[in-house]
């Protein structure tokens, strides 16, 4: 690598045990720029740290006190009516639950081409693994405006569906990687052992190395699940919101993120209190499924 | 199938061919979804802009208003505000990165270091709602009490670049949210930057150190020269998240449609604008066409930019 020529000044820089030690004026200069560096670092850690604790901190200390039994039982209700959140955490998991269901099997497969056929379309898989990771980084709110032009308006109302299926969009490109990922690490061994005892191709893939790659790709489609789980965005023009218990998934269907979007602006304290409640809920449950993710990853690799 | 003939399947391939070959077919159906996904993100809005595009023309781009009463729509005002603030958070995200980057590789133990590292991950996990309300019921008194009248009074004096810092500090605007978009891209930035470092050979590190170059010597000389294209495919990576971002932004930009040099008044982007908009438009109208002319120049916008960033991040993959 020739980036890689040590400067003049550090050559002519002493090397032996005795000059180092010697207080030149360059050298204090050094170790002073040196220090102030190393500072500097420790000031950034320190300040993202405290980033992620002051919003932790707010949630809990404004969205602690709306975890009651009432939250999860009973509907949104208008401003002063002891109303709850039971609508939009049911609307969210039917949302979520139909998002990964539409988008982790079109991200298997699609993770399975990019991993087992490069032998026979290696260009274009080359151009579709582009295509998905600029899908996973797509503003979200147009993948919302994408299923409103081609679902909502020739449908004729927003639904529930339609707003799964706009996560699902979500989902596809983070299962795509993780699955693309997982099945590189199975060893070529493995599939050479399945194709020798006669098995065709596709048993080998699904039943051999899928299954060996299952912990990974699990751990793909729940990485997916918990970033779909705080999409907002995909949902303002999808599955619209709804204030009434709805579980159709043809109707406009509530969800936490919408509400919370709704309710956070409101001028009413008891629905701003929900919407640190509603807020506090989804973001303790997505940290959750990460550091379970995490743990287990980290378990898997010792 | 090519690539079966010259397997031990062959044996007993005329057998199993067809269920390889549906198996390939479903499979490759699969990837023209993802295909298709993309292209009719594209197709769509180009189709819902045309109104749009062909009563304002190309200078839909440049035109300052957006008046539904006169139905004279325009995207500068939007667009302005999308890139600056983008800017404004890879301005602040960038050196806050490479820190903890740096802090993470070179500095803190490989335990603490594993601990911290997940729990600036974890900051990438939170939903960009959260982070609107944080800014909202946070860092929006903050600014307004304390960072901006300061600012206005210190940084608003000085000749040239006073303009930036001027204005009422209404606490929303332009410099609070390029912050939160700062805080929300970090996590992103850093994870790339993070493993480039590691992915240095350790060699050219210590033999760095054995020659006495300090620790910073060493970031400057060794690691920055090594990963630079990678470090820059990262930025570009935070950059096209930070122009696509919409809840986050939505809570504390103030949503107003106002260009304006001043860092403290509020503006717009184009993801808030169509979520604020968008409900109230009817398929059909110039309105809707207008938002939709928005929503493709953000698309044309981010996609730019993240291709810009996966074609560096590639080089460096395949080059090493």
């Amino acid at each position: 690598m020739t980036t890689h020529t040590i400067t003049p000044a550090a050559q002519a820089a002493p090397c032996s045990g005795t000059r180092w030690q010697g207080n030149g004026v360059s050298d204090i200069r050094r170790r002073m720029v040196d220090r102030v560096a190393t500072a500097l670092c420790w000031a950034a850690t320190v300040l993202v740290l405290l980033m992620l604790f002051s919003i932790l901190f707010v949630l809990v200390r404004n969205g602690v006190g709306g975890l009651r039994w009432v939250t999860f039982v009973h509907v949104t209700l208008p401003p002063g009516q002891a109303g709850g959140l039971a609508n939009a955490i049911v609307g969210s998991l039917i949302q979520t639950g139909l998002a990964v269901l539409i988008g982790a099997p079109v991200g298997l497969l699609v993770g399975i081409y990019l991993a087992e056929f490069t032998a026979t379309d290696g260009k274009l898989i080359n151009f579709v693994r582009f295509v998905s990771d600029l899908l996973l980084s797509a503003p979200s709110i147009l993948v919302g405006l994408f299923i409103y032009m081609i679902v909502v308006v020739p449908s004729g109302h927003f639904s529930g569906l339609a707003g799964a299926l706009a996560l699902s969009m979500l989902v596809v490109p983070v299962v795509v990687r993780t699955t693309e990922d997982m099945l590189r690490l199975v060893p070529l061994a493995m599939r050479e052992a399945a194709i020798a005892l006669g098995a065709p191709r596709w048993r080998m893939i699904l039943f051999v190395c899928l299954r060996a790659a299952r912990e990974g790709v699990a751990t793909g489609i729940l990485l997916a699940l918990a970033r779909v789980s705080g999409e907002t965005a995909p949902l303002l023009f999808t599955s619209l919101g709804n204030m009434n218990w709805s579980i159709a998934p043809g109707k406009p269907m509530a969800s936490l993120p919408v509400t919370i979007y709704q309710y956070a602006g409101a001028a009413y304290a008891d629905w701003t209190a929900l919407a640190w409640t509603g807020a506090l809920l989804i973001t303790a449950g997505i940290l959750m499924i990460n550091i379970t993710v995490r743990l287990g990853l980290g378990r898997n690799r010792k | 199938m090519e690539r079966s003939a010259t397997s031990p399947s062959a044996l007993t391939g005329a057998a199993r061919g067809n269920g390889d070959a549906v198996f390939a077919a479903i499979v490759r159906f699969s990837a023209a979804l993802i295909l298709l996904g993309l292209g009719g993100m594209v197709a769509v809005m180009a189709w819902g802009a045309r109104g749009a595009f062909a009563r304002f023309g190309p200078g839909f781009m440049f035109d300052k208003a957006w008046n539904p009463v006169t139905q004279h729509f325009g995207a500068a005002a939007p667009m302005f505000g999308t890139v600056i603030t983008a800017l404004l958070a890879i301005l602040l995200a960038v050196p806050l990165a490479f820190g903890i980057a740096v802090w993470l590789t070179e500095i803190a133990s490989a335990r603490i270091a594993g601990i911290i590292g997940t729990l600036i991950q974890l900051l990438a996990a939170v939903p960009s709602i959260i982070f609107g309300m944080w800014g909202f019921a946070v860092l929006v008194p903050f600014m307004a009490h304390y960072v901006e009248p300061l600012a206005s009074h210190t940084l608003g004096r000085v000749p040239g670049i006073g303009t930036l810092f001027r204005g009422a500090p209404y606490g929303t605007g332009f410099l609070t949210g390029g912050m939160i978009l700062a805080v929300m891209i970090t996590p992103f930035i850093c994870a790339v930057m993070r493993d480039v470092f590691l992915s240095i050979p350790a060699v050219l590190k210590e033999s760095a150190y054995g020659l006495g170059m300090t620790r910073w010597e060493v970031v400057r000389r060794i690691i920055l020269p090594w990963s630079r294209s990678s470090v820059v495919g990262g930025v570009m990576l935070g950059l096209g998240r930070a122009l696509g971002e919409t809840m986050a932004i939505t809570f504390v930009i103030g949503n107003a449609n106002h260009i304006g040099w001043s860092l403290f008044s509020p503006g717009n982007t184009i993801a808030s604008l169509i979520a604020l908009e968008f409900p109230e438009s009817a398929v059909g109208s110039l309105k809707f066409s207008s938002l939709m002319a928005a929503g493709f120049l953000l698309m044309l916008i981010s996609l730019g930019t993240l291709v810009c960033s996966r074609l560096l991040l590639r080089t460096k993959a395949t080059g090493r």
